[in-house]
């Protein structure tokens, strides 16, 4: 292979599934031989036929951090197995340039019946470390799980999150040229996550290339500069996390979250403002927000909910009409319904995401969910950096006091 | 091939730790520890013994000792045959996790299962070898056979272990066909008879590959003679066919173990 900065290449890779179930033992595989034999019409293949991946191509550059994205069985873990070479692609090349290793449901290889120290070792050399490249980090991978004190204890009497915990550990110290990892950073409690997020960013910093698979936009966003939109099966966007997130949360938002048996929804939400002239927001600005909502079938009755999130997806606040005092809203079919909030932008500069749902708080069941609903970039600040603007001012400054004599003082 | 074999050196420590798990889970909880590497041999070697008895009862004359020794050195390779065979073949299928989850050489797992067996024939054979000299047998310079003999008993065995191990993870009932199997060869096999008093049907009883090594393997280490050079060279070639084959077909299947388990 040619020395060059590419670390990782995915060359238009397609991988297919099976639907239904397959004939795992001669006991199945016989009766269904003779059926085809006899000519019995069985469900033809191009139906059973599902793909998983199709045509997806990417590359990292050594040094690289890149999230994927995207909703549950869009091809993200399958294009992990691929990656590591758990599984072989249908059609399609994977090129890997240096020592892979994934954290990918850490702890997998341990067995309960030997010890924390003893897994360790086999652990690590399931992960591809030589035994010396242990014997000389083992202190570091015990130190850094935290759990000296039962190392010498069968894992099958860790709980889970020390069971997490030590895979993490182990795996973390691997130093791989490429890193794959796969929702893990949900391990362990808050002190032990921010840790594994420091050696995440340590490992980074160590020139190695980051391939990172989250449900957690906020993990991505810190982590990866760039991400990759998957879409059932095929790479829908890739840029700029920011943007791709953007991509992602409209073409979920667009579908909404809707209940089957609602039969309102959400027909309008505009953004009403003083001075149309400016695109962005200026923080403090007063602005009004419409929300048109219309009934095809009769429904139960619902309160309107506004909240907005930062650009990590972080909620910074909800409001709803039911908390500013207004009676739950019952429709008939072929009413429509029109309601205005209206609301002081003390949001610190960046871009923030509006939302609105339609929410019963009897049962608490949303109705029609709309997200993002329209998006906010707000004038960055001077004065204020973070995700609120609560109007700092000072009032006191200065000047210096003595709280002791001075020295010179005391000379003299 | 080539990269495939590179690939499994590389991954030798990885090979080493799988093994020392095998080991180590198996004695971990049980009261017996490594009396269990004996028990098993043990029970076959008695069984010989009371065939080899039966035998002389019937027909009337007393049983030399060498008779005795002799049966007990192919019991002995008799287990670490049939064990192997068994404990291998639901190697990948009892690793199921690590198959689905990390990237790794596979046939590891049935390597080191036949690494782990052969560690128990070790501890089994060398109380029998202790035994054997405190009962009065004699060194020879014959016994150098022993090393080689198993180390073709070993390749076989690893050949078909390959293959059996990737057949039960595509089909689960391979396991009890193995059992089956196991079961029965023991009457094909001359474990419990020598292949001579057969006669004329000698030849295809030494058709099989395991014969002629448990021929040598006794007629080496009680016997003091030379094996039969022409049967254990027929038996080599079955072994470097078998693992050659295996390995071949093992690296062909591996790309569809993890979405087959």
């Amino acid at each position: 292979m040619p020395k060059s900065d590419s670390a990782l290449r995915v060359d238009s890779v397609s991988k297919r599934f099976l639907r239904g179930e397959r004939h795992d033992s001669f006991r199945d595989l016989l009766p269904a031989f003779f059926a085809r034999i006899a000519g019995r019409k069985q469900t033809s293949p191009e139906n059973r036929d599902f793909w998983a991946l199709q045509d997806v191509s990417f590359e990292l550059n050594r040094g690289d951090a890149c999230g994927i994205i995207g909703s549950n069985g869009a091809g993200k873990s399958t294009i992990l197995k691929l990656i590591t070479g758990i599984m072989q692609p249908t059609t399609g090349h994977i090129d890997v340039n240096g020592r892979l290793s994934a954290l990918i449901e850490v702890g997998a290889g341990f067995h309960p019946d030997l010890t924390g120290r003893e897994n360790i070792y086999l652990n690590g050399a399931i992960l591809g470390m030589k035994r010396a490249e242990i014997n000389r980090k083992f202190d570091a991978i015990v130190e850094f799980s935290g759990l000296e004190d039962f190392i010498d204890t069968p894992v099958k009497r860790y709980s889970t999150g020390m069971y997490a915990r030590l895979g993490f550990s182990v795996a973390a110290h691997v130093d791989p040229d490429i890193l794959i990892v796969d929702e893990v950073l949900s391990v362990g409690d808050v002190v032990f996550q921010n840790r594994c997020l420091e050696k995440m960013h340590a490992i980074l910093r160590s020139g190695a290339t980051v391939l990172f698979v989250s449900h957690n936009l906020r993990a991505i966003a810190e982590l990866c500069p760039q991400s990759i939109l998957l879409e059932h099966g095929k790479v829908t966007a890739r840029g700029p996390s920011q943007q791709v997130m953007n991509a992602y949360l409209e073409s979920t938002g667009q579908q909404g979250v809707r209940s089957a048996t609602a039969g309102v929804s959400i027909s309008k939400v505009k953004i009403t403002r003083a001075n149309f002239a400016n695109t962005a927001f200026d923080s403090g600005e007063r602005i009004g927000v419409d929300v048109e909502v219309e009934c095809a079938r009769e429904s139960e009755p619902f309160s309107i909910v506004l909240f907005v999130n930062d650009d990590k997806q972080y909620e910074v606040f909800h409001t709803s009409t039911e908390y500013l005092g207004c009676p739950p809203v019952s429709l008939f079919p072929g009413q429509r319904f029109t309601c205005t909030f209206e609301l002081d932008l003390n949001l610190a500069g960046g871009t923030f995401y509006l939302g609105v749902e339609l929410f019963r708080f009897n049962n608490e069941k949303t109705l029609h969910r709309l997200f993002p609903a329209a998006t906010i970039f707000v004038n960055t600040l001077t004065e204020v950096r973070g995700v609120v603007n609560p109007k700092p001012r000072i009032t006191a400054f200065g000047p210096a006091v003595e709280t002791e004599p001075r020295k010179e003082a005391v000379k003299q | 091939m080539y990269k495939a074999l590179l690939q499994l050196v590389q991954r030798r420590d990885l090979l080493y730790a799988i093994t020392w798990r095998e080991i180590k889970i198996r004695y971990k909880q049980s009261i017996m520890g490594f009396l269990w590497a004996i028990l098993l041999p043990a029970v076959i070697i008695a069984a010989g013994v009371v065939v080899r008895f039966g035998m002389s009862a019937l027909s009337g004359k007393p049983v030399p000792a060498q008779a005795l020794a002799g049966v007990t050195v192919k019991a002995l390779v008799w287990a670490f045959f049939a064990g192997t065979i068994r404990f291998s073949s639901t190697s990948l299928v009892g690793n199921s996790n690590l198959v689905t989850k990390i990237y790794m050489p596979r046939e590891i797992f049935p390597v080191a299962a036949v690494l782990s067996q052969l560690l128990d024939f070790a501890v089994a054979a060398t109380l029998v070898g202790i035994g054997l000299l405190l009962a009065g047998f004699a060194l020879s310079w014959q016994v150098l056979w022993v090393p080689v003999l198993m180390l073709i008993v070993v390749a076989l065995v690893t050949g078909w272990a390959l293959v059996l191990s990737a057949a039960c993870l595509f089909f689960r009932d391979v396991k009890y066909f193995v059992e089956v199997v196991i079961t029965f060869a023991i009457f094909i096999t001359p474990v419990f008879y020598d292949v001579d008093m057969f006669k004329k049907w000698a030849t295809v009883l030494r058709l099989n590959p395991l014969a002629p090594l448990i021929e040598g393997l006794e007629r080496s280490a009680v016997y003091h003679e030379m094996p039969s050079l022409f049967w254990v060279s027929y038996s080599a070639a079955i072994a470097i066919i078998s693992l050659v084959g295996g390995f071949y077909l093992f690296k062909k299947w591996e790309p569809g173990f993890a979405e087959n388990i």
